[in-house]
């Protein structure tokens, strides 16, 4: 007898017979319609209207039935909130039962029941769960808290659940231990702050002894909760490694990979000449590379986190190299991780076994697995500088079985090692040279014309070969077409006689018949040098440039070491940061090894992982051209939201006359930059691509903020309010400063702030000399120029003075946060005065975010960091307010009406990029607003909620 | 923690769906099958998939996907060794972990599931403690449960999930007490075009069938322990009598269980029990090649080398294979472009050889790649490492049992390139 038949009926009548089947009289047949329901509901069958009649059975003897019951509870219960409360009762009365069986699975079951109704209902059996007398029950009872937080953690708070959680932690039996921690660390999550785990060496001695007898998915939760302990000093360091080190050999490969995490962290802390040490490092070995025998998904991720492993300790697998070797029937992902790997342990030592293995894997089948060996030989030729040669000819070889994508691949990574050992192997070329008609991929076409235009004077037809090139100029993918420009004006510089037709060909190409903004701006510059200064022309296009660097490709220390103290999590797959990417962690700390504190803390203060992406530093992004995402940094996001924007944007330089006097201070200002992009650029993965990719990083970002910029600008055209200005009030009375008054204000027009003053001679001797300094503040406020004070000023004399104000001075918090001190000097003397600024002038023009972006950092920014403010008396509707606010820029985002009370959704941005988010709630008819905010730095909440009052009555 | 769970069968349907928090919808496994679509082979599907939402790990077994849904950072590797899990137990549970199988039992696996699962938290994953909880179907007691109405769920709590040993029920009875012990090892090796040993590893496993009445308690001790390079054991193994006197000391589990596994690296010289020499070409013109493969024995420590095939996956242009084969059959599959000589014993005084030609497509290019050969293989009463077990102990329980060891060798992943 079979379930099958279960899934056969599919008549339309179904509900309705299974209806009379659940209330019939006979305990089998009722049983039989329950198991159908939940064979349906299995497959995805819509059976909920079922939901009273399978709660009709609730009430019985049978265990199987109960369970049966309960499953189709917890689906359906959140579709139908009102029939789940009729089970409430029954749940309670579960909750007593004498058999611990029941009463576990009753609190198990009522967690997993989604209704907030329930809930209160819950908490009274779950208090008398969680000191049950029966540890199967108590362990139960610590996931249902964990499940009952999720649905309403206030709730779980108030109730004193997390302290009881917390006693857990100290129970008698190691699974309740381990359960009480798997809650706690997934409550954890949502509550960065919240020193939930606190842990001290007494809670690390009860988890250490719970470890060894608890299962292993205990061990798991466990272990990675001991990862986020800081040991004292090295002796307690060693002793919990020393405990956790007999986890390695457990079978289940999670538990042997969050053990290697947390001996790897605190090996940190351990002397390197403690014998305990080198111990350690031999043990980690064996264990490692037993997971690469397990299944191919397990291997996966083992290799994902051993690539970490072996850059922060090469040592650690220096000689386990051949468990890396590929096997045939490896999946692809395995292949390529374990290629990786090879290159990063390729040593001199062990080089001649893995040239042979690549040559090997350069003959596979599988195209893209022999592109990674093809490029993987010239990683070892840039790396060991002993084996270039080999590595060269191995390379050569490779060319000879003229597979074309086997020679592309080869070509590129010649040019490569050209650029790490310039000068040595330039016998290849003419081998090169045979199969330029063979390439079709820009990326290699590209090599070959720059190897051309480097080695011109070498190459007796190399303007030849480099005209065959122009005749398809259009055609050509941008990394080509500028490769080509570079390349022939490279030649000209080398053998200008015979090559002037050629270049101005190229020139006029690329200035007057392209649309591509980059390669219009190179051919400008070229133009302009070589008609104006060759020598100079040739200084620069033919500069030595910097060898690239052995390996491009590592992962920026801090990272990694955030990344070690994250082993065997998905960030560490990912091989990103997990605030970069985790949506459900709100809120993440930054994990740092111990011993190397204080590295990162400046960072952790705001700068918004609102975006996200900017959490991870830029420097990071070129590195990421490892074997898999061969996506170079052509497709790769510029920042959004960091740094200045640099002096000129794209769009102003579409529009400049590239001829004219702008170029030259054009040239001035970035001559760097374009030295870099049309000598030889830094990284060597780039490589070719780097002109094009160097450019969305420095130029697409303030592109994209023009845009926003211009769009901002359109949406307030029609608003008829500008930026709401405070009066001017006394800042300096004239009793105190010798006869000086000065009054003013603080207003931002056009994105620039200012400090507008009235200053008033009220002495009998004429003043001049002004001058004026800020003391440093809390946003680095500071004039941008000089007091412009021009005429003397005689007495009972008032003048008007706008200072400009920028805000890249130092920086010192100061208290209140928008306080301001200031010095102003005339020919008599110094004063001092303070004033505060509402810190709306400090809101930028591009502070709108995306409304994906604002949900997400909404839910990303912790509870405890949001407060809450009245403002009394105010009668506007919400758009006019809305319309007020975005003159100050506070943008809403969006508007939700709930109940006759409108939601506004405004985000606000500070000039040193710090995100606030705004919920407003008007209600109609109602003078009295409530303005919520939300800030990563907390303080400025109140000086935003000042500048909301302001404005709003204003 | 685990949101949900997608079992997804070869052609790509989802046939059974558990969630363990609130409700994903199926349209979350259309990145999966993008990316499965993308992989072409099943088995090249990355496990682990990043969707704008959630992460998607999936583990693919006995031609089923079993994918998995989380919200939040979890370790990987342990919902990797959660699906295994899920698909061991309804291997032990059914007999066999198939489409069929899961939905001739649907009810009583999203009842494991439910049990194996608490909000996402493991809760009882071992074979016994779940066997307890809900029975196993037999036709036996299928046919009494219809009779008089019983179920198959266990109404008494599940002992052994507190007790400090969770892997063993209490109240086992036998009337033959016998525990047999498998010494199994399997030689990775990659051998290249020569026949030299380019890597060559162990890969060894002790599979325990012990079925003995009350607590007994066990020692089992090797004559060369030192062998063995990591191990890693069955939570029952007390690890601190290892460390100190290499000793395998432990309660067993009830039943067939996997006592440990272990790894004799590459450090070792590892003994490879046959060599082969082979030779297949492709002639630069005309479409035909020639393959020449003799097999002969290594080291076999005298025994016999049994279960002996070759697997060829030759260039997709090979159209046919006119071979003679001194000893056994060989089939060619025109649609894999598989080539398979089965061997049977190896016979040393006369070495099987395969020889002949290929035909290929006419007018193709010589192919570019060279087929790896697979060698499988099997030597009985041999554990290639020389691992040997000494003595078998049992304290604690008054009666003598049945006792035995076998050893067995196989060929793991053994590659030859050519």
């Amino acid at each position: 007898m079979t379930d099958s038949k279960y899934f056969t009926t599919t008549k339309k009548g179904e509900i309705f017979e299974l209806k009379a089947e659940l209330n019939s009289d006979k305990k089998e047949k009722k049983k039989e319609a329950v198991k159908k329901v939940i064979a349906s509901m299995t497959v995805g069958k819509d059976v909920s209207a079922l939901f009273p009649d399978v709660v009709n059975c609730m009430q019985t003897d049978n265990l199987e039935l109960k369970k049966l019951v309960y499953l189709y509870l917890m689906n359906y219960a959140k579709s139908q909130p009102d029939m789940a409360i009729m089970a409430v009762n029954t749940f309670v009365k579960d909750c007593e039962d004498p058999n611990p069986l029941i009463r576990a699975l009753a609190v198990r079951t009522m967690g997993c029941i989604r209704v907030d109704k329930i809930t209160e209902y819950l908490c009274e059996p779950l208090r008398k769960c969680l000191k049950d007398e029966d540890p199967y029950v108590r362990k139960t009872a610590a996931v249902c808290a964990a499940k009952l937080h999720d649905i309403n953690a206030q709730l779980v708070e108030d109730q004193g659940f997390l302290d009881t959680l917390k006693d857990l932690i100290s129970d008698s039996n190691p699974m309740v231990v381990a359960n009480a921690v798997a809650a706690l660390s997934e409550i954890a999550e949502s509550h960065p702050n919240s020193n939930l785990l606190d842990l001290n060496p007494q809670t690390i001695n009860k988890l250490l002894t719970a470890l060894n007898e608890c299962t292993e998915w205990g061990q798991i939760f466990i272990l990675d909760c001991l990862a986020n302990y800081t040991p004292r000093d090295d002796r307690e360091s060693q002793s919990i490694c020393e405990r956790v080190t007999p986890r390695l050999s457990h079978a289940n490969s999670a538990v042997v990979l969050s053990a290697v995490k947390v001996l790897m962290k605190f090996m940190e802390m351990l002397p390197k000449d403690l014998d305990y040490y080198g111990t350690l490092l031999k043990k980690l070995a064996p264990p490692l590379v037993t997971l690469l025998s397990a299944e191919p998904e397990l291997q996966y991720v083992a290799l994902r986190n051993i690539n970490l492993i072996v850059q922060r300790r090469p040592e650690i697998l220096k000689h386990e190299m051949k468990v890396f070797f590929v096997k045939y029937n490896d999946p692809i992902y395995v292949k390529l991780e374990k290629l990786d790997i090879m290159i990063r342990l390729a040593s001199q030592a062990n080089i001649a076994q893995v040239l042979a293995e690549l040559k090997e894997y350069a003959t596979e089948v599988d195209v893209d697995f022999v592109r990674k060996a093809v490029r993987a030989i010239g990683r070892c030729a840039i790396k060991v500088e002993q084996s270039a040669e080999r590595c060269v000819s191995t390379l050569l070889d490779l060319i000879q079985t003229k597979v074309n994508y086997v020679v592309q691949e080869a070509i590129v990574v010649i040019k490569d090692i050209f650029r790490k050992y310039p000068n040595k192997y330039e016998s290849v070329i003419a081998t090169l040279c045979e199969n330029l008609d063979s390439l079709d991929e820009p990326e290699a076409r590209a090599a070959m014309i720059w190897i051309v235009g480097e080695y011109a004077e070498r190459i007796d037809n190399a303007d030849e070969l480099l005209e065959s090139f122009l005749e398809g100029f259009h055609d050509e993918s941008t990394q080509v077409q500028l490769q080509l420009l570079t390349a022939i004006v490279k030649l000209f510089l080398k053998k200008p006689t015979e090559t002037q037709e050629l270049v101005q060909q190229v020139l006029s190409l690329a200035t007057q018949d392209s649309d591509n903004p980059d390669l219009r701006d190179r051919g400008y510059i070229y133009w302009r040098l070589l008609s104006t200064d060759p020598v100079a022309a040739k200084e620069v296009v033919l500069a030595e440039k910097p060898l690239i660097s052995e390996e491009t490709d590592l992962i920026e220390p801090t990272l990694l070491e955030e990344l070690i103290c994250h082993i065997g999590t998905l960030a560490s797959v990912y091989h990103k940061p997990p605030s970069a990417f985790v949506e459900g962690s709100r809120g993440v700390q930054h994990k740092r090894l111990p011993g190397s504190a204080g590295s990162g803390e400046s960072e952790s203060q705001d700068t918004g992982s609102a975006a996200g992406v900017t959490e991870a530093p830029p420097a990071v992004i070129p590195s990421q051209g490892d074997l898999l995402g061969d996506l170079l940094n052509l497709d790769l996001t510029p920042p959004t939201t960091t740094g200045p924007p640099p002096p000129s944007s794209g769009m102003q330089m579409g529009a400049m006359d590239l001829l004219g006097g702008g170029l030259d201070s054009l040239m001035g200002d970035e001559s760097e930059p374009l030295g870099g992009d049309l000598g030889g650029s830094p990284a060597m993965g780039a490589g070719f691509s780097a002109p094009t990719a160097a450019m969305p990083a420095s130029f697409n970002a303030p592109v994209s903020g023009g845009l926003d910029d211009l769009f901002d600008l359109g949406g307030g055209v029609g608003l008829p309010m500008g930026a709401y200005t405070p009066p001017k009030t006394i800042w300096l009375p004239a009793m105190k400063a010798k006869g000086l008054e000065i009054s003013g204000t603080f207003v931002r027009r056009a994105g620039v702030i200012q400090m507008e003053m009235t200053l008033t001679n009220k002495a009998m001797s004429v003043m001049t000399d002004f001058a004026i300094q800020f003391n440093r503040n809390s946003f680095g406020l500071a004039p941008a120029g000089p007091l412009q004070v021009l005429t003397p000023l005689s007495p009972n004399q008032s003048i008007e003075v706008a200072l400009p104000l920028s805000t890249v001075g130092p920086v010192m918090k100061m208290e209140p946060l928008n306080n301001l001190q200031v010095a102003v000097k005339n020919n008599i003397d110094v004063f001092y005065f303070s004033c505060q600024y509402p810190i709306s002038m400090l809101f930028v023009e591009d502070g709108k975010m995306e409304r994906q972006v604002f949900l997400a950092t909404w839910k990303d920014i912790p509870n405890d960091n949001e407060s809450q403010f009245q403002i009394k008396d105010c009668h506007l509707n919400s758009d006019a307010a809305s319309n007020k606010l975005q003159g100050s820029n506070i943008f809403t985002i969006a508007k939700r009406t709930v109940e006759g009370q409108d939601m506004l959704y405004q985000s606000m941005k500070l000039t040193n990029s710090i995100w606030v988010l705004a919920e407003l709630r008007v209600q109609a008819g109602n003078p009295n607003y409530t303005v919520c905010l939300k800030c990563r730095a907390a303080e400025v909440s109140q000086g935003v909620f000042q500048c909301y009052e302001a404005v709003l009555k204003n | 923690m685990i949101h949900s769970l997608f079992l997804i069968n070869h052609s790509g349907d989802i046939f059974l769906e558990k969630h363990w928090k609130s409700v994903i919808g199926r349209s979350v496994c259309d990145y999966f099958f993008e990316a499965k679509e993308k992989a072409v082979q099943p088995e090249n599907v990355p496990p682990v998939l990043q969707t704008p939402h959630h992460y998607l790990i999936s583990v693919y077994r006995d031609k089923l996907f079993f994918l998995s849904v989380v919200q939040t950072e979890v370790p990987p590797l342990f919902v990797i060794e959660f699906l295994h899990r899920v698909a061991d137990t309804v291997q032990d549970y059914f007999g066999e972990c198939s489409e069929g199988v899961i939905k001739d039992n649907v009810v009583t696996v999203y009842e494991l599931l439910e049990e194996m699962l608490d909000n996402g938290f493991p809760l009882a994953t071992e074979s016994n403690v779940l066997k307890e909880m809900i029975r196993p179907p037999t036709i036996l007691r299928s046919v009494v449960n219809t009779l008089t109405g019983g179920s198959n769920v266990g109404d008494t709590l599940p002992t052994g999930q507190l007790s400090s040993i969770p892997w063993r029920r209490a109240g086992v009875k036998y009337t033959n007490n016998e525990a047999y012990f498998d010494v199994i090892e399997e030689i990775d090796a990659i051998l290249d075009k020569s026949g030299t040993t380019v890597f060559a590893e162990i890969q060894g496993v002790i599979e325990a069938c012990v079925r003995l009445t009350g607590m007994p308690d066990l020692t089992l001790s090797f004559m060369n322990p030192r062998l063995l390079d990591d191990m890693s054991f069955h939570p029952c193994v007390r690890f601190k009598r290892w460390e100190s006197e290499r000793i395998l000391s432990f309660i067993p589990p009830d039943g067939n269980f996997t006592l440990m596994t272990y790894h004799v690296s590459s450090q070792n010289v590892v003994a490879l029990p046959v060599y082969v020499k082979q030779n297949i070409s492709f002639l630069e013109t005309g479409s035909c090649g020639r393959l020449d493969i003799t097999i002969g024995p290594k080291q076999t420590m005298g025994k016999t080398v049994e279960g002996l095939t070759v697997t060829v996956h030759m260039p997709k242009t090979v159209l046919s294979a006119n071979l003679t084969a001194t000893q056994g059959n060989y089939t060619y599959n025109l649609a894999t472009k598989v080539l398979v000589w089965d061997i049977g014993k190896l016979n040393p005084q006369k070495l099987p050889n395969l020889r002949g030609s290929l035909s290929l497509q006419a007018g193709a290019p010589r192919p570019e790649e060279n087929p790896a050969l697979d060698i499988t293989l099997k030597i009985q009463q041999l554990a290639i490492s020389g691992l040997k077990v000494s003595r078998l102990d049992m304290y604690g329980e008054k009666y003598k049992p049945f006792k035995g060891v076998k050893y067995l060798t196989k060929a793991g992943k053994f590659q030859v390139r050519t």
